[in-house]
């Protein structure tokens, strides 16, 4: 067992070993250039970048020609956000809705809107992180454009009623977009019976490489976007760029494996991460945030209450887990989705995000438990606040003193 | 195994091993995201600072100053409507002959109230002073030229034109694409003459497609493209692509190191075969201008260029009939039109570009090649007459 384990899997994941083996030929001998019409080597760099995208559109049900190649989950927020914002905003107005837990990638762009003009509804979501389909309804407006949901929350794991916001917005003629970086290979998605219009992917999150992804862009009906990057006229003029065949072969093979083993693969995660939940459930004063059915099967983020978050992290250097999103936990704010959810500053702080995958074993996982119990302990044995409880003090009562 | 000969490294090189060798273990057990705090995570920014340390010493600029990109492209557009995002919409400058990467971001910034001057360049592609320094009349905010052009390989005198350009305080940019590894490249001079930006990518100096670099002078202002994450000080959000990164590191040192060597190398191939090229009756286009070492665009008298390139790519060379970019849209190359070139010239266009495993025996046999298409294509065109 190598350590530390790596329980940070929506951070990012490893290449899957199969996924390399299908991109080394494209960093050995196929290099050339995909837009290249005039030879051999560019034809082959095609033809293989049209492959990969077959791949990909079919984990999601979609046709080849919808899906357009991005550097990653947070350009294609980018892309479909300002894109539609800006494409439609002349016709059907400048009123944006997203939910406060979504990404950074979507709120840092939703605020370059409001910038810019826009008007932006941050919807907040319920105790359990899933938002309610009636404060969406009661939010939309005539002049409502864009509603940007995410598929699986990056922190927390649940599954927002994607199905149920498409119904919606498609009845109001409101274009619907949705980030999906956290849910391919863990949930079903099936483009042709959801009706969303734009959706971003990942394929770091999957089991492909860093730096490419794309976005879904719906034919039928038609949604159009203005590009955020001009030049050579590449993906058909949506996104320009020379096109990373490697890493696009990547993603395509990294979709492909999770189709054809996600139903297995999410079995066998979803047991061992009921096998952790179960190891820890003795801790006292130990809460699970999100909810637990709505949720994808890999994650599991746990308060532990009166444990100061960054020493817990300290104390336990052989789990790579991650206290906050990957993105945003060089800062030592409390996480903002957790706070959402109605978590108080202390217990937003003193949680971890468990994220499992496909390397992840049963032994990795009773090693992960006996760590926990072991220094969970000892640093509540070194807590005033937590000594306080055991006399039975009610932290809410308490005065505190002011320096 | 019959393998073609590859002609065309202007449009992209292949990976050189030793980056391959650098890159692998990312696909493997190191592959940690930079912003993950624990050790995989750590591993990864460690690596993704040792190569912005290797891009910079490269480029002759200070590692703070290299933001990373996907492309050379999105470096392009990040400068254009980055720096536009700071200012009033007002005046802006780019060559005529730049890549499409400035041309359209920059056509795109006069719809949104910008008004765009399309500097001229003379018939060897070279900037045109007289139209230069009219353009500075006006007091542009932006200014963007290429140092190296990469249809016909003209290099621009961006020092000259920065220092010139200091009195209308522009900000000025340099798509030095084409330049890196080919051309010594230092952004230290070029911004002590006022070059307040630089774009540079991986995949030119046989690095990985996927990683690039807009090099930026810190006093100025720019807003990023990519929003959400706050990677790249803020300028260019998204999980780091560690292994393309690390390949661009160690793509540029090694560039940097046969800098003394490849390019004298490949300018004597690339002048034996202009000679064989003027034999056969060819024009070169730009051939009394300083050019890449590398790169010779010509035309063959009344043979149409993608006919040409179609037949050699058949007896195995691969070359290009104008930047792989723009074949999307086939038409006569809009460098060639702004050089005053005739439409039916520029069409019979065809760019051999050459690299590091390049031969003279390569050479022979592609000016023998061509010899032989060229008179089987006119035969033909006297038959079909």
């Amino acid at each position: 067992m190598k350590l530390p384990i790596y329980l940070d899997y929506s951070a990012t994941t490893p290449v899957d070993p199969r996924v390399a083996a299908k991109m080394i030929p494209y960093l050995t001998e196929q290099f050339g250039n995909p837009a290249s019409r005039s030879h051999s080597f560019g034809w082959v760099a095609d033809e293989a970048v049209e492959n990969a995208r077959a791949q990909v559109a079919a984990l999601v049900n979609a046709d080849p020609k919808e899906i357009v190649w991005t550097s990653g989950a947070t350009e294609s927020n980018n892309l479909a956000i300002k894109g539609a914002a800006h494409f439609y905003a002349g016709t059907k107005g400048k009123h944006i809705i997203t939910v406060k837990t979504e990404h950074k990638a979507v709120l840092d762009t939703c605020r370059d809107l409001e910038r810019e003009g826009f008007e932006v509804t941050y919807l907040d979501v319920q105790e359990n992180g899933l938002i309610d389909l009636q404060v969406l309804a009661a939010a939309l407006r005539p002049d409502t454009v864009l509603v940007s949901v995410m598929f699986v929350n990056n922190e927390i794991g649940v599954i927002q009623p994607i199905a149920e916001i498409g119904e919606l917005c498609r009845s109001k003629g409101i274009i619907f977009h949705v980030d999906a970086a956290q849910a391919t290979g863990k949930v079903d998605i099936d483009l042709v019976a959801l009706k969303v219009d734009l959706m971003s992917f990942s394929a770091h999150k999957t089991y492909g490489p860093k730096g490419i992804g794309a976005l879904y862009v719906r034919r039928k009906p038609r949604v159009r976007l203005e590009a955020q990057m001009h030049g050579g006229g590449h993906e058909r003029g949506f996104r320009s760029g020379t096109l990373a065949t490697h890493q696009i072969v990547g993603m395509g093979e990294a979709y492909a494996i999770a189709k054809a083993e996600m139903a297995e693969e999410n079995q066998r995660i979803g047991a061992l991460r009921d096998r952790l939940l179960q190891g820890i459930q003795d801790l006292p004063a130990t809460y699970v945030n999100g909810d637990l059915d709505h949720r994808v099967p890999h994650n599991l983020n746990i308060s532990f209450a009166y444990v100061e978050g960054e020493s817990m992290m300290m104390a336990l250097p052989d789990l790579a887990v991650s206290s906050g999103s990957a993105c945003t936990s060089a800062s030592l704010e409390p996480s903002y989705v957790l706070r959402a959810l109605g978590r108080n500053d202390e217990l937003a702080h003193s949680s971890i995000r468990f994220t499992l995958g496909r390397f992840t074993t049963e032994e990795e996982i009773d090693y992960a438990i006996a760590q926990l119990h072991q220094k969970i302990g000892k640093l509540r044995e070194m807590s005033p606040l937590w000594e306080m409880v055991q006399e039975g003090v009610d932290l809410n009562t308490v005065q505190w003193a002011a320096h | 195994m019959f393998l073609p000969a590859y002609l065309d490294h202007n449009a992209t090189t292949p990976l050189d091993p030793a980056v391959r060798k650098a890159m692998l273990p990312w696909f493997g057990k190191r592959f940690g995201n930079p912003s993950s705090r624990h050790e995989y995570g750590r591993a990864a920014r460690v690596a993704v600072d040792a190569a912005r340390q290797q891009v910079a010493v490269a480029v002759g600029a200070h590692p703070t100053e290299i933001i990373f990109v996907s492309s050379g492209s999105e470096a392009n557009n990040l400068f254009l409507k980055g720096v536009a995002a700071c200012h009033r919409p007002g005046f802006l400058a780019v060559s005529a002959i730049e890549h499409p990467s400035v041309l359209r971001p920059a056509e795109q910034l006069a719809k949104q109230g910008w008004s765009l001057h399309k500097v001229a360049v003379d018939a060897n592609g070279v900037v045109d002073a007289a139209d230069f320094a009219e353009t500075l009349l006006d007091m542009p905010q932006m200014i963007s030229i290429m140092l190296a052009n990469n249809e016909t390989g003209v290099i621009q005198e961006i020092e000259t034109l920065a220092s010139a350009a200091k009195t209308a305080n522009a900000c000025f940019h340099t798509d030095a694409v084409q330049a890196l590894g080919r051309l010594p490249l230092g952004f230290r001079a070029l911004n002590a003459a006022g070059v307040c930006a630089m774009t540079v990518s991986g995949h030119k100096v046989y690095g990985p497609q996927g990683a690039a670099a807009l090099v930026v002078d810190k006093r100025m202002g720019l807003q990023p493209l990519i929003a959400g994450g706050g990677q790249e000080r803020e300028l260019r959000s998204g999980t780091e692509n560690v292994a393309a990164i690390v390949g661009f590191g160690m793509a540029c040192e090694l560039a940097a190191q046969r800098l003394n060597e490849t390019p004298q190398r490949l300018q004597a191939l690339r002048d034996h075969l202009e000679a064989g090229l003027l034999a056969l009756g060819a024009t070169i286009f730009a051939q009394a201008a300083k050019r890449l070492p590398n790169t010779s665009f010509f035309a063959l008298p009344e043979i149409d260029g993608e006919t040409l390139v179609g037949k050699l790519d058949r007896a195995g060379f691969a070359v290009a009939s104008g930047s792989a970019c723009s074949s999307v849209h086939p038409g006569p190359s809009h460098v060639l039109l702004a050089m005053q070139v005739a439409p039916e010239m520029a069409l019979g266009a065809v760019r051999v570009s050459l690299g590091m495993a390049n031969t003279q025996d390569q050479i022979e046999r592609f000016l023998a090649a061509l010899q032989e298409i060229s008179v089987s294509l006119k035969r033909m065109s006297a038959v079909t007459i």
